[in-house]
């Protein structure tokens, strides 16, 4: 009897979730696999025929994938010392990275097209410093893009790390170096291997992000586009349905492929294996 | 522990300084009195607060965006508590595919989520735009829903809900007056995390808009692409004092040790 119950409990939930969100998808998908009613790759095909998606494509996977690795390389170091350091400082450190972490992307991105435009703080404090003569054209460039998605993210990966991090006892880092190892000999044999699930879970979260984001691309990318803006574009602007819905499918196959991946590297990763 | 690392601390600082810097240049320059966006702005005034009140759109979308918020909090807290009951109390067989079919709209992204909403709600099901996006917002919600409330639900003992009932309480007085009361910071937090992620949505939002239908976000970004003024800072810091609001709610609640637990 208590069986029954627990997915009588669990049935609203299933039926609108399938009716407003895997119904809909499944059928974006399935349509791109269609035809004048036959099963045909034809679009696919063409898409990857299109030296611009291609491109656009490349350009979002580059973007992604700096983005997470600045990410990495920033949060680890910030990360390791948060979660060392007690009492106060610790909670407004912490409360400072979620601070951002909710408050709009909207918000954010419109910082740094303050910031990186062509008349904006940048230029001008580098060209107050005569460090350059003419405005550097940063806005609407990928580095643009990247520096605003890495500020999106950042604080998501470093709370992820701090909460790993935040399990590992001092003793084991005592311990090291009481045997002799030096600080960062320590960090790179002890913390290190001990965050690499944690820094896994992150990075998903980060790529993923990026990958799918629209706001930033959109506010800082210009002409510079990623596949989510594109696929945007091709079913607002263009109205062409076809052509989006195969960019969702392809959007779709990627993020599941990498969330894929990268939970199958964890788990092995892992040693007791299950809680990836 | 040993004295912390200088140069870690300084790392630190600047990271600080990169990720809060931009939103401290928003402040500033929305105080700013020209007609573009200078820093450090020569003049300061408060128009561009008052020019908030006076363009259109802004104040009928901001109703609409906390419309959609609210009663999308409620859709997704109607499906979502049973939901996080159900997979907190029971063992049962697939528990472990349906919590994740449950978080699963997190892994979806945005844009396709919302594509898929316009083109086979809107276009096929035949909603209104309105609902469409009432929709699309309950489902982005559900995963901070249930992941919240099932985390508070899994500090609770259920004996005591046993022992309620075997006293002859009623099944459903016995969730209202033991099992909620005893989750309500949880149940809170839950309701401000998803109603952030919601008031702030852009990729569901913007395929569901339509004749006197579009939210604070959208209306926002709309007004970025055409106009470089500082009204957009004005409002950016309005929502920044009120996601502060509502963070320090949460940290009253959960304590924000909650967020490094994930």
């Amino acid at each position: 009897m208590k069986k029954n119950k627990a997915y009588l409990f669990l049935l609203p939930g299933l039926v609108f979730l399938l009716l407003f969100m895997i119904v809909p998808i499944i059928l974006t998908i399935s349509s791109t696999f269609k035809d004048q009613g036959q099963i045909s790759f034809n679009g696919y095909i063409e898409f990857f025929k299109n030296k611009y998606f291609i491109q656009v494509l490349m350009n979002t996977l580059k973007v992604s994938l700096m983005t997470t690795l600045l990410c990495i390389v920033i949060s680890l170091p910030v990360s390791y010392y948060i979660s060392r350091i007690h009492g106060r400082m610790k909670s407004v450190l912490i409360a400072l990275s979620v601070f951002p972490l909710l408050t709009s992307a909207i918000v954010r991105s419109f910082s740094w097209m303050i910031i990186l435009g062509k008349n904006g703080l940048l230029n001008e404090i580098l060209m107050n410093m005569h460090v350059i003569r003419e405005p550097l054209n940063v806005l609407y460039t990928p580095t643009s893009m990247i520096i605003g998605l890495v500020h999106l993210f950042l604080p998501l990966m470093i709370i992820s790390l701090v909460g790993v991090m935040e399990n590992i006892s001092d003793d084991l880092v005592q311990a090291a170096e009481s045997l002799g190892a030096s600080r960062f000999v320590a960090f790179r044999k002890i913390i290190f291997p001990l965050c690499v699930p944690g820094l896994i879970v992150g990075s998903i979260l980060v790529f993923v992000g990026s990958l799918t984001a629209y706001t930033t691309p959109a506010l800082l990318g210009g002409k510079q586009q990623v596949i989510s803006v594109y696929l945007y574009q091709n079913a607002m602007t263009l109205n062409d349905w076809h052509a989006a819905s195969i960019v969702a499918t392809i959007m779709v196959a990627v993020t599941f492929v990498i969330v894929g991946l990268m939970n199958l590297t964890a788990s092995k990763l892992n040693p007791r294996g299950e809680n990836s | 522990m040993k004295q912390s690392n200088p140069v870690l601390a300084i790392f630190t600082i600047l990271t600080f300084i990169f990720l809060l810097g931009p939103l401290a240049i928003i402040m500033v320059t929305s105080f700013g009195a020209d007609s573009y966006l200078s820093f450090p702005p020569k003049s300061l005034s408060l128009h561009w607060y008052q020019h908030i009140f006076e363009t259109e759109g802004f104040l009928s979308t901001f109703k609409t965006s906390i419309i959609v918020s609210i009663a999308g909090n409620l859709i997704a807290l109607l499906i979502g508590l049973p939901a996080a009951y159900g997979l907190s109390r029971y063992q049962f067989w697939g528990k472990k595919f349906l919590n994740s079919f449950f978080i699963s709209p997190l892994l979806i992204p945005g844009i396709v989520l919302g594509f898929a909403l316009l083109k086979y709600v809107i276009v096929n099901y035949q909603f209104s735009i309105y609902t469409g996006l009432l929709i699309g917002h309950s489902i982005i919600m559900l995963p901070f829903i249930i992941r919240v409330i099932a985390s508070s639900l899994a500090n609770f003992d259920f004996s005591i809900e046993e022992a309620a009932i075997s006293l002859g309480a009623s099944r459903l007085a016995t969730f209202f007056k033991i099992v909620l009361p005893n989750i309500r910071s949880g149940l809170i937090a839950a309701i401000v995390l998803a109603f952030l992620e919601s008031f702030n949505n852009v990729d569901i939002s913007i395929f569901m808009t339509g004749p006197g239908v579009s939210t604070l976000p959208i209306q926002m970004l709309q007004y970025v692409q055409n106009y470089f003024d500082p009204t957009i800072a004005a409002i950016s810091v309005l929502m920044m004092l009120l996601t502060a609001a509502l963070m320090y709610f949460i940290e009253r609640l959960l304590g924000l040790s909650y967020f490094t637990k994930n």
